[in-house]
């Protein structure tokens, strides 16, 4: 467990929203600013879309750990979008946590297009925390029966 | 419409540990208004179940399949292909669904993923209140509209008990004594004079107490 542990790369999907976290991800990209490979994007028209089972399926397809990335609050495109998601988040936080594989490796981030920098931290910060959290436990099943990643 | 809400993972878990093959059979009808058992909540329940069994070591698959109402035959006998590979329906419908599935698949599990509530209404988003108990003897014309048999938590029948405080039940706060708001309603009609008129006791024989109920519409029978 400790060598899996030792050698172990979050696989993390972010679910950005177009107007904010998806336009700081390009900001970072043209900035130069570095952001661990572990993250890899999924845009979204607005946070708004990312439903429950979204989250829920991410995990299913093997992610180790998600974030849903949008808009301040107060600032969303379509008004109540990133609103609804924190909502949405706490639920699909409350599902992780019922069936064992833990709401910690769920988060959402509200950030500006303007802050390619805060992108590479909070890429940084999740990918810090999920390796210290260790796969997810549906992953660890997979490892256990001896496939490596 | 019927309110249900979904049971506790824990127990849904447990009603699932022995069974192979799983069909999640959810209703569009009354239990998808109320977010309980429609599309959206069977593919929930069965990314969740899938997620369970795999890290449970269990093998078997979780199937999902919506229906437009699971309390009539011709719908629920139109799921026969995909009930056929399960071992076992975990029904997401009220509690009519679930016997519908066990009455027209006799020889497999139908469960409840769901406790049935009440029949009422949503009164805003994400919270839904009681208004009909199905007495079977309606009174509203007398009552302003506002039902005091599944409202006030006594179904008392001529105006409120002791217990009505500034316009909330004695029972739990969060309840509006049905007989306040009658009141309130009547006056405002101009029918208050309703209120003088003695109800006499209430012949509880056409509601559930006086057993499984029926309708039978003759010129609809075949």
């Amino acid at each position: 467990m400790n060598h899996i542990q030792d050698n172990f790369e979050p696989q993390i999907v972010a679910l950005c929203c177009y107007y904010c976290a998806y336009a700081a991800a390009d900001l970072a990209g043209t900035s130069r600013i570095q952001y661990p490979t572990n993250v890899k994007i999924v845009l979204f028209p607005c946070t708004g879309k990312v439903d429950e089972i979204y989250m829920l399926r991410t995990f299913e397809a093997g992610a180790d750990g998600v974030y849903v990335a949008g808009c301040l609050e107060g600032n969303c495109h379509f008004l109540t979008g990133n609103l609804r998601a924190k909502k949405r988040v706490q639920y699909a936080k409350s599902l992780l946590d019922e069936i064992g594989i833990g709401g910690e490796r769920l988060e959402m981030y509200n950030l500006s297009s303007a802050e390619g920098q805060r992108f590479a931290e909070i890429a940084l910060e999740m990918t810090e925390k999920i390796r210290a959290l260790g796969p997810s436990p549906l992953n660890q099943l997979k490892l256990k029966g001896g496939v490596t990643r | 419409m019927i309110i249900a809400d979904r049971k506790p993972f824990d127990e849904i878990k447990e009603l699932t540990s022995k069974a192979k093959n799983i069909l999640i059979a959810g209703c569009d009808g009354c239990v998808a208004v109320c977010l309980a058992g429609g599309e959206k909540e069977v593919a929930l329940l069965a990314s969740e179940l899938r997620m369970q069994r795999k890290m449970d070591g269990l093998e078997g698959e979780v199937e999902e399949i919506v229906n437009v109402r699971q309390c009539e035959n011709e719908y629920v006998d139109a799921m026969r292909d995909n009930v056929e590979k399960a071992d076992l329906i975990l029904s997401m419908a009220c509690g009519v669904g679930v016997q519908t599935i066990a009455e027209r698949f006799p020889e497999k599990l139908a469960y409840p993923a769901l406790n049935t509530k009440f029949m009422g209404r949503p009164v805003e988003p994400g919270v839904w209140k009681e208004n009909c108990e199905g007495c079977g003897n309606c009174i509203l014309h007398l009552t302003g509209g506002i039902c005091p048999v599944a409202r006030c938590s006594k179904s008392m029948l001529n105006g409120p008990c002791g217990g009505s405080k500034g316009g909330k039940c004695e029972v739990d706060p969060e309840i509006d004594c049905a007989w306040q708001l009658i009141y309130d309603r009547l006056c405002k009609l101009g029918q208050n004079d309703m209120l003088a008129k003695l109800m006499e006791p209430k012949d509880w024989s056409t509601s559930w107490s006086g057993g499984p109920r029926r309708v039978i519409k003759e010129s609809a029978r075949e």
